[in-house]
């Protein structure tokens, strides 16, 4: 309690907020890595070594070189060069579910969890729903009804993962809810809307941002698996699932090294995603290491 | 219970004790220096602010500090050095020779145990020999002495069932269950209402009259201490400011921190509204950030830039057992007389 | 009793009346009732401090919510000046509402961790409307009012101690300039030194600024020391209110006697030689109160008449007690 006031010359606000941030060294790596990643896929028409889908028959499956960093497959196109314009769709859906599942599940938890009563019960047993039923079932279903174009599928994704992000900030904003600051601002006359955007909102930044890391990483891997089921992006669109899948019927021969390429990039991605939603959460909080 | 005729050592004596702990922003120095006795029999009221050291002072002679924490110094109790002890010789003396009564109840006693079978407990594991008849007998007597009505039905109750000032009084009963010579009393009553406390502090009485424990009595109240203390223990930022049979204490202050303190204090008995309050300037300092010099110094009205920011008092009499560690100290006491 | 006041009460509160439901079973249905305020009547004149005080649960601080209405009455009504308030609607209600703040007990959870103090003070403002082009300048004069550096105003509340981030929520009280200010424990939190502080700064305000304050607290010095009149609580009703000294010098129901008995005073000598009247047992729940007199149970004058009849507050010597056995 009497543990004074902080040592002066603090630096408040943003400031502070990106040097908490430089110095999770993890998360800087990873934000290093991923801009790195979503450059090389996004600027793969002038990056890549080689054009979208030309194939050259005659050279056929290679293994690497410095030709083909990552070896051709057995259409002779550049495995690198796929990879990195494959990229750019599941990155894509990834930020895409990531957005709409955020924006989507932090508004129906503030709200079920701020007006609670009838409406938040109801809100919440639907999220109930969703949790118990087996999600990837449910995803491959719904993209064989619906047809598997990217946009179906980030809205099929997003359908699933918005239950999650609800649920977490929800029971954030029952405890805010009870804290005497917003009492404060009850008395001083504020809105509800005001007092969820103002006051709420800046106390959920953290759990937000660690969710929406988490709904992209987990974008990426349903994605994947989808689409290693035959359910998710399809041909000629290609993303790193679907390359997977196709990578995977070569089991047994050769190439069989192909398999790791896509899931590496996979893996970097996720890790990636991971480590700055864990340096963004404490850059976000005062109460946080002070450095 | 050892009775020496003649004036005996101490029953606990502290010298120079020192607790740091290592944090981001460097040592928190958290009791500094501290020297002082504990006299059979009596009751020592240990007063001083949050942060002052007081609390991590009786962690230090229970032996319950953090394994982070850097003491040196001595406390012998009985004569004996309790620093040096390992883990199961302090458990050995702990709740049986030195005992504590806890500021939060609820959270010292065992949601799920029956409270008889925790006062039976606090003696078996110091008496490992006695009997179940014995034990039970025991815990009705224990729960008599603190004043609780029907305890042959009480001792069957769970801790839920008993009421904020009953289970102080249960807490009161565990820490004397194996007839301490020390019991070292952490804000007691900081959690009750005042009528309660008024009960707690009855039967801290009514125990040290039947059982001759000395008490050891930590608060940040200085009415508590004026009412139940025979000698007085102020501590400010980690260090002893002055110390003092009560009355010399509270009349003949001498300490400056010590009468910003009782200054400051609105008074129930006296019609005081409108006038001001005297106010202590400023803020305690932090324990990663003590002043060079006298701690409190930098909040003193009889400042003086030497030698007060110089060096560290040191305690010099002021009266007859009475201390106070100011360098002005003389200065103040010419000025009031 | 009925508070009837005059033009010059700021604050009057007639036979208020709170409930908090208990909740449990399946669909936390509500399976009972505690009331936490029995129908407490008082007035307050402007520029004057009532103190109210009384031991935990005995529904002070809810009172004091139900008047900035954090918490809906009953019944009664709570009147701010002309303005009846417990009846308006929301949205009525909303226009009133910065006559009368609340400065809370905790200055640790009562302050937005993410938001600087410079926003902690500017939303009122901007809520209300006031100070716009100047709402800068306006922050700087109200920390400078509550004796802080206006420099400060982009730190955030951790950066404070507990008697500055105290001063902080007064500040934010202060804002949207008020008549009354109700003061729920504003420095049960604080220690000694710091307390002295914000009980000077409290006095300053009334007198530069006319408020009239609504000060609860359980601590019986501080409330002698800031108020004119004063209400002793217990379990939900007022069991004696008058003057401050009168009734702290001559307490006459048996519950003020005790109470007042209990509380240490730091001189030994005086603290020695008092008289204590140390009650019996524990304060019965709220949920559960006693019949007739709810002190009775805890009472050493108590006969059947007192388990038989509620008593009414009676005026004697110049204050209102609620005992049949004062007289």
């Amino acid at each position: 309690m009497s543990t004074g006031t902080a040592s002066a010359g603090q630096i408040s606000g943003t400031r502070a907020m990106l040097r908490r941030f430089r110095h999770h060294r993890l998360a800087l790596a990873g934000t290093v890595v991923l801009v790195l990643l979503v450059v090389a896929c996004f600027g793969a028409t002038w990056i890549a070594p080689a054009k979208q889908g030309v194939q050259d028959l005659a050279l056929g499956p290679t293994a690497p070189s410095w030709a083909h960093l990552l070896g051709t497959d057995e259409l002779g196109r550049d495995y690198l060069s796929e990879l990195l314009y494959a990229g750019r769709m599941s990155l894509a859906i990834g930020f895409f579910v990531a957005v709409v599942a955020t924006v989507v599940g932090t508004a129906v938890g503030a709200v079920a969890g701020y007006v609670g009563g009838v409406v938040g019960e109801v809100i919440m047993r639907l999220t109930d729903l969703f949790l118990i039923v087996p999600a990837i079932a449910i995803l491959a279903l719904a993209l064989n009804g619906l047809g598997s174009s990217p946009v179906t599928i980030v809205l099929v994704l997003s359908g699933i993962s918005w239950t999650y992000i609800a649920r977490v900030v929800r029971s954030q904003v029952l405890s805010l809810r009870e804290k005497e600051f917003i009492d404060a601002a009850k008395v001083t006359g504020t809105s509800t809307a005001r007092i969820l955007v103002r006051h709420m909102l800046p106390n959920l930044a953290g759990i937000i941002t660690v969710n929406i890391s988490l709904a992209a990483a987990s974008a990426i891997i349903v994605e994947s698996t989808l689409s290693f089921l035959g359910f998710g992006v399809q041909p000629p669109r290609t993303s790193w699932g679907n390359m997977l899948s196709q990578a995977s019927g070569l089991v047994g021969t050769p190439q069989v090294y192909l398999l790791y390429f896509p899931g590496l990039f996979i893996l970097v991605t996720v890790l990636c995603v991971n480590f700055i939603g864990d340096g963004l959460r404490d850059a976000l909080d005062p109460q946080g290491r002070q450095l | 219970m050892t009775h020496d005729d003649g004036p005996a050592e101490p029953l606990l004596v502290v010298d120079d004790l020192r607790v740091v702990f290592d944090t981001d922003r460097g040592p928190a120095v958290t009791v500094d220096g501290l020297s002082f006795e504990v006299r059979q029999g009596e009751t020592l009221g240990i007063v001083g602010e949050s942060g002052s050291g007081k609390s991590m002072t009786s962690l230090a002679i229970l032996g319950l500090l953090p394994p982070t924490a850097r003491v040196s110094g001595s406390i012998r109790f009985r004569g004996r050095e309790l620093l040096p002890l390992s883990d199961r010789e302090m458990r050995e003396l702990r709740g049986n020779e030195i005992s504590l009564v806890f500021q939060d109840a609820l959270a010292a006693l065992n949601p799920v145990m029956t409270v008889g079978d925790q006062l039976a407990e606090a003696v078996s594991v110091h008496h490992p020999k006695t009997s179940r008849d014995e034990l039970h007998r025991r815990s009705i007597e224990l729960l008599e002495l603190v004043g609780i009505p029907s305890a042959e039905t009480r001792i069957r109750q769970y801790p839920h069932e008993f009421s904020g000032g009953m289970r102080q009084r249960v807490d009161i009963a565990m820490a004397v269950a194996n007839d301490p010579a020390l019991l070292i009393a952490d804000e007691p009553t900081t959690a009750l209402d005042v009528t309660v406390q008024a009960q707690i502090l009855d039967v801290l009485r009514t125990v040290q009259d039947r059982t001759g424990t000395t008490v050891m009595l930590v608060t940040h109240d200085l009415g508590v201490v004026a009412g139940t203390a025979d000698r007085v223990l102020v501590m400010y930022a980690g260090n002893k400011v002055e110390e003092g049979p009560v009355e010399q204490t509270f009349y003949e202050t001498a300490h400056p921190y010590t009468r910003g303190l009782l200054a400051s204090l609105p008074r129930m008995d006296r019609r005081d509204r409108g006038e001001r309050l005297f106010q202590i300037a400023g803020q305690p300092p932090a324990a990663t950030a003590l002043p060079s010099g006298c701690r409190f110094a930098p909040r003193c009205p009889s400042f003086a830039a030497d030698p007060c920011a110089q060096s560290v008092p040191s305690p010099q009499t002021v009266g007859t057992d009475h201390v106070a560690a100011c360098h002005r100290v003389a200065n103040l006491r010419e000025e009031s007389a | 009793m009925t508070a009837t006041g005059t033009r010059s009460d700021a604050l009057v509160i007639d036979r208020l009346v709170t409930e908090y439901p208990i909740r449990g079973g399946l669909f936390s249905r509500r399976i009972g009732t505690v009331q936490a305020v029995s129908g407490v009547s008082l007035r307050i004149p402007a520029g004057q401090t009532f103190g109210l005080v009384g031991e935990t649960g005995c529904g002070k601080s809810t009172l004091g919510r139900t008047v900035v209405r954090l918490v809906d009455a009953q019944s009664g009504s709570v009147r701010l000046g002309d303005a009846e308030i417990s009846s308006l609607g929301k949205s009525a209600f909303r226009s009133v509402r910065r006559r009368i703040q609340l400065v809370f007990q905790d200055p640790y959870a009562s302050l937005n961790p993410r938001l600087s103090v410079g926003a902690i003070l500017a939303e009122p403002l901007i809520v209300h409307g006031l100070h716009t082009g100047r709402r800068q300048e306006r922050v700087r004069e109200l920390l400078e009012l509550v004796g802080l550096d206006p420099a400060h105003a982009s730190r955030f509340p951790l950066e404070f101690s507990g008697g500055q981030r105290q001063r902080i929520g007064i500040a934010r009280a202060l804002a949207v300039e008020p008549e009354v200010l109700v003061l729920d424990e504003p420095v049960s939190a604080l220690d000694v030194s710091v307390q002295a502080g914000i009980l000077n700064l409290l006095d300053d305000l009334q007198r530069e600024f006319g408020l009239t304050y609504l000060f609860i607290a359980h601590d019986l010095s501080v409330v002698r020391h800031l108020s004119h009149e004063v209400g002793v609580m217990y379990l939900g009703t007022i069991v004696e209110q008058g003057p401050v000294d009168e009734v702290y010098e001559n307490p006459l129901h048996p519950y003020t006697r005790a109470l007042l008995s209990a509380v240490p005073i730091a001189d030994p000598r005086i603290e020695r030689g008092r008289e204590r009247i140390v009650l019996r047992g524990d304060v019965p729940s709220p949920a559960n109160p006693p019949s007739g007199c709810r002190f009775r149970t805890r009472c050493w004058k108590a006969t059947d008449l007192c388990a038989a009849e509620t008593p009414q507050p009676r005026l004697l010597d110049n204050r209102l007690v609620a005992c049949h056995h004062t007289d």
